[in-house]
């Protein structure tokens, strides 16, 4: 196609020609040309950052204005998508999260608060506590020879806020992303999660603040690696793609990259679709139990799946597999990659594989087997309340995070020339992002959520998160069918 | 619309009393309490239970139920005499003059226990749940061992000239006084709300309801009738009865201490607080609450950690008096050694001293 999506204004009369724009952008749409800058819009992702960095202020970036002849059932992107695989034979990709426009369930459940009948708290007079532990829970209690209470330790992870950062690999993400949110999960009490590139080595020393992953690829895993972690994470599937695995084309995985994976400079990295060592649950289960073995029965086990149709039943059947934590990836997740097709129609949305996970292991009698991280198109802080009292445990966020670093979602990740130095491997380009402030970026934004939580949870009248867990009556849904808010759980409101 | 078919809440009035010596008293004094405190209520429900008033039937259940009309009666006592030896059934005495609007039929069994006592009250707990849920029109709202309750619509005062309290004679007291928001007014839905031994009042509303009902109700604990008494007197249920958690414990899980309290404890203390968070997180209750159970035992008091809602305790020699307001307690005594507010999260827990009622 000749056009792109979108064009880039200049405005001469304020442009003092300063080149900056140029040296700015990594997609080379603004170019010398003798005495005058001059644009290739086809080239343009909207990635904002010659707008941001233009100290004219003299750049804004449009729409392109040039349409197709409009179709209802043939829309311009379907005609481009044609074209673009008739020109290739190839599968086409798009990076970050689906852009179609499913329902997003979190903005038809309303919140509730308190008037009269019990009072409302207000978080600066009155202690709200937003800590929590993750891991298998037990009301087997014994009693000591003394009759002291002896209740079975399990392996937990301790949260002062009920938020996680979500798995990137390395190589995906530039290593200032990374170290910014290790940092940030420092800081916070929270955890960061090196994803499936391995870890960095230099990272090891703060180990109780990492959860380490276990994908199909098995990229940088032995036991040092599972053991410099607070937990372990075996990931069996991403809400982006369901079904099949990942690919870190040979050209990101160079240097620290290809070390940290463990594998050859400039070759393939490619993480199958299946575990090739889980064909069904019993085999899920053997891994659990080793890699409970590998760490010495002290870190959690992760269970990381997609929200697919029959979600309830497999986590159902994860929570006997011996797994202390359940993270549910929503079909709205976000990737570096994925096949367009798969993003854009595979997988369910998180709040309803929550809502119906959850109700599912409670009839069970094995929810506390687990507990349950939702993920998957968490934007902000009443996402996070509306979730846990859906029945979540925590959250774990990973393109709001991005967005806390700099990104401007332009989603064009997987060309690798990300401007904002965060998907890329590009040393000039990763220079961009300076981690000391990529950290207190993530630290303010977790900061401002928990301050924002504690302010529903008080009006609502509750002063600790686990009171809020699984709490429905809380919620009410706003143009929702009876089978929706039956799903979910929730009255409508008004009722 | 009765209880049960939509999320009730209300405020009340609560007061006890209690003698630690094991000495009765008819229900003359609580009534004062709950009379002085009227406005406290709204005339939509009010209830008493006494412990130690079947002194002719102290080793057998006696079960206290409503019935709409003949047929619930006829349905649940063919249940009832099928699943159990039924020593005496009578209508429980009343005084229509005081209260005649919608009574029900009320009526009282005394059930021989069989067998081994944890057996027996897990089939006495089903039969519960069974003539509660499945037989239209009958409800059995009381059902322990020498102890009972009596509750209806009305004021609390009314309620106990309706049930001639005066001619029983208790060591533990404890009465309610109910303002509900959105009440139809139905006679169950009245307060305490009792289960084998135990019964409860409750004065708050709780902002973790959903949170502990989604929680109990697949461990055995149907809730039936939506309101916070009953969750809260089936999570004090699972956590005594099945658990084998002392009230102290109990009292350290449903209003446990806040983190920032446990960080600063010793290294056991905090294990233990720790643990209990842990692993009894969904049994927090968080919101206004001001609770008193009554047990076999003795009773059992608390607030919620914040402190939101009032309990005063008053003491005159080995009896304890409570109430939701000081002047309530002055009611039932005057004269009193100490009086004091019940501090937030930090149970009140007594024991008869000896564990058998004598007629004072």
């Amino acid at each position: 196609m000749k056009k792109g999506k979108f064009k880039v204004v200049r405005d001469e009369r304020l442009c003092d020609q300063c080149g900056g724009c140029i040296s700015q952008c990594a997609n080379k749409v603004h170019y010398q040309d003798q005495d005058q800058i001059k644009i290739r819009h086809q080239h343009c992702v909207n990635c904002q950052r010659c707008v941001e960095f233009c100290h004219c202020n003299a750049l804004s970036i449009i729409k392109e204005e040039n349409v197709f002849h409009p179709h209802p059932l043939w829309s311009q992107q379907i005609i481009e998508e044609i074209s673009k695989q008739a020109n290739s034979g190839g599968i086409l990709l798009s990076s970050m999260g689906t852009q179609q426009s499913y329902p997003i369930y979190f903005d038809h459940l309303l919140l509730n608060a308190s008037q009269v009948t019990n009072p409302s708290i207000d978080p600066l007079r009155e202690p709200i506590e937003t800590t929590t532990f993750l891991g298998k829970r037990t009301h087997d209690v014994k009693r000591s020879q003394e009759g002291k209470l002896e209740i079975e330790e399990y392996p937990s992870l301790k949260l002062n806020t009920p938020i996680l950062f979500s798995a990137m690999s390395f190589g995906s993400i530039s290593f200032n992303a990374h170290q910014a949110l290790l940092e940030a999960a420092k800081e916070l009490g929270i955890y960061y999660n090196c994803g499936e590139g391995g870890l960095l080595e230099a990272f090891y020393k703060d180990q109780d603040s990492i959860i380490v992953q276990v994908a199909s690829g098995r990229f940088g895993i032995d036991p040092s690696y599972l053991n410099h972690s607070a937990a372990v994470e075996i990931k069996i599937g991403q809400g982006a793609k369901p079904g099949i695995g990942g690919h870190l084309p040979s050209i990101k995985n160079k240097g620290l990259v290809s070390k940290t994976r463990r594998i050859k400079e400039y070759s393939e990295s490619i993480s199958p679709a299946p575990h090739h060592d889980i064909y069904s649950i019993e085999d899920l289960k053997q891994l659990v139990d080793s890699l409970k073995e590998a760490t010495h029965h002290q870190k959690p086990i992760i269970v990381k799946v997609a929200a697919v149709h029959n979600i309830a039943a497999i986590c159902s059947g994860i929570a006997r597999s011996g797994a202390d934590i359940i993270y549910i990836d929503g079909f709205k997740g976000g990737t570096g990659a994925a096949p367009t097709r798969i993003r854009d129609h595979v997988g369910i949305p998180i709040e309803l594989a929550l809502a119906s996970v959850d109700e599912t292991l409670r009839k069970e009698g094995i929810r506390e087997n687990v507990s349950l991280i939702a993920a998957g198109g968490i934007r902000h802080s009443a996402d996070v309340v509306k979730a846990i009292a859906l029945g979540a445990d925590a959250v774990a966020i990973g393109t709001a995070a991005l967005i806390a670093l700099g990104c401007h979602l332009c989603s064009d990740c997987m060309s690798g020339t990300c401007n904002w130095g965060i998907a890329t491997q590009e040393e000039s380009l990763c220079r961009r992002l300076n981690a000391k402030k990529g950290a207190q970026q993530l630290v303010n934004l977790i900061q401002a959520w928990t301050r924002e939580i504690q302010e529903m949870m008080g009006g609502m009248g509750i002063n600790a998160i686990e009171s809020l867990r699984g709490n429905r009556l809380m919620l009410r849904g706003i143009h929702l069918s009876a089978e929706e808010l039956d799903i979910l759980g929730v009255k409508h409101a008004g009722r | 619309m009765r209880e049960g078919q939509f999320k009730n809440s209300s405020g009340c009035a609560i007061a006890c009393i209690f003698h630690s010596d094991g000495h009765l008293e008819n229900g003359t004094r609580i009534k004062k309490a709950m009379q002085l405190m009227h406005d406290r209520s709204n005339g939509l429900g009010g209830g008493f239970v006494g412990y130690g008033i079947y002194p002719a039937h102290r080793e057998d259940y006696a079960l206290h139920l409503f019935y709409d009309d003949v047929t619930a009666k006829e349905k649940a006592e063919c249940f009832l005499e099928k699943e159990f030896i039924c020593l005496k059934k009578e209508e429980i005495p009343t005084n229509q003059c005081v209260i005649n609007k919608d009574v029900p039929l009320i009526w009282r069994y005394f059930i021989k226990e069989e067998g081994n006592k944890k057996e027996f009250e897990t089939k006495l707990i089903q039969a519960f749940f069974k003539i509660n849920q499945e037989i239209q029109g009958a409800y059995i709202f009381s059902c322990g061992k020498n102890m009972g309750i009596f509750k209806g619509v009305g004021y609390p005062e009314d309620i106990a000239d309706f049930f001639q309290l005066d001619t029983y004679y208790a060591s533990t007291w404890i009465a309610h006084g109910r303002y509900p928001t959105n009440t139809p007014g139905w006679w169950a839905g009245a307060h305490p709300f009792g289960m084998l031994d135990f019964a409860l009042v409750h004065n708050g509303e709780i902002s973790s309801y959903d949170t502990n009902r989604r929680y109990i109700e697949p461990l055995g604990y149907p809730c039936c009738l939506l309101t916070d008494t009953e969750v809260i007197t089936y999570l004090l249920s699972y956590l005594n009865h099945e658990k084998g958690l002392t009230f102290e414990e109990c009292a350290d899980i449903l209003a446990a201490p806040l983190y920032s309290e446990i960080d600063k404890m010793e290294k056991s203390k905090r294990c233990y607080y720790t643990q209990l968070r842990k692993n009894f997180g969904s049994f927090l209750i968080t919101g206004p609450f001001s609770i008193i159970l009554g047990h076999e035992q003795g009773i059992f008091a608390l607030n919620d950690r914040l402190k939101l809602r009032a309990l005063m305790i008053g003491q005159k020699g080995q009896s304890y008096y409570l109430a939701s307001e000081e002047s309530a307690v002055r009611a039932m005594q005057m004269e009193l050694d100490s009086i004091y507010s019940l501090e937030g999260g930090k149970p009140f827990i007594k024991n008869r001293e000896v564990n058998h009622y004598e007629k004072g």
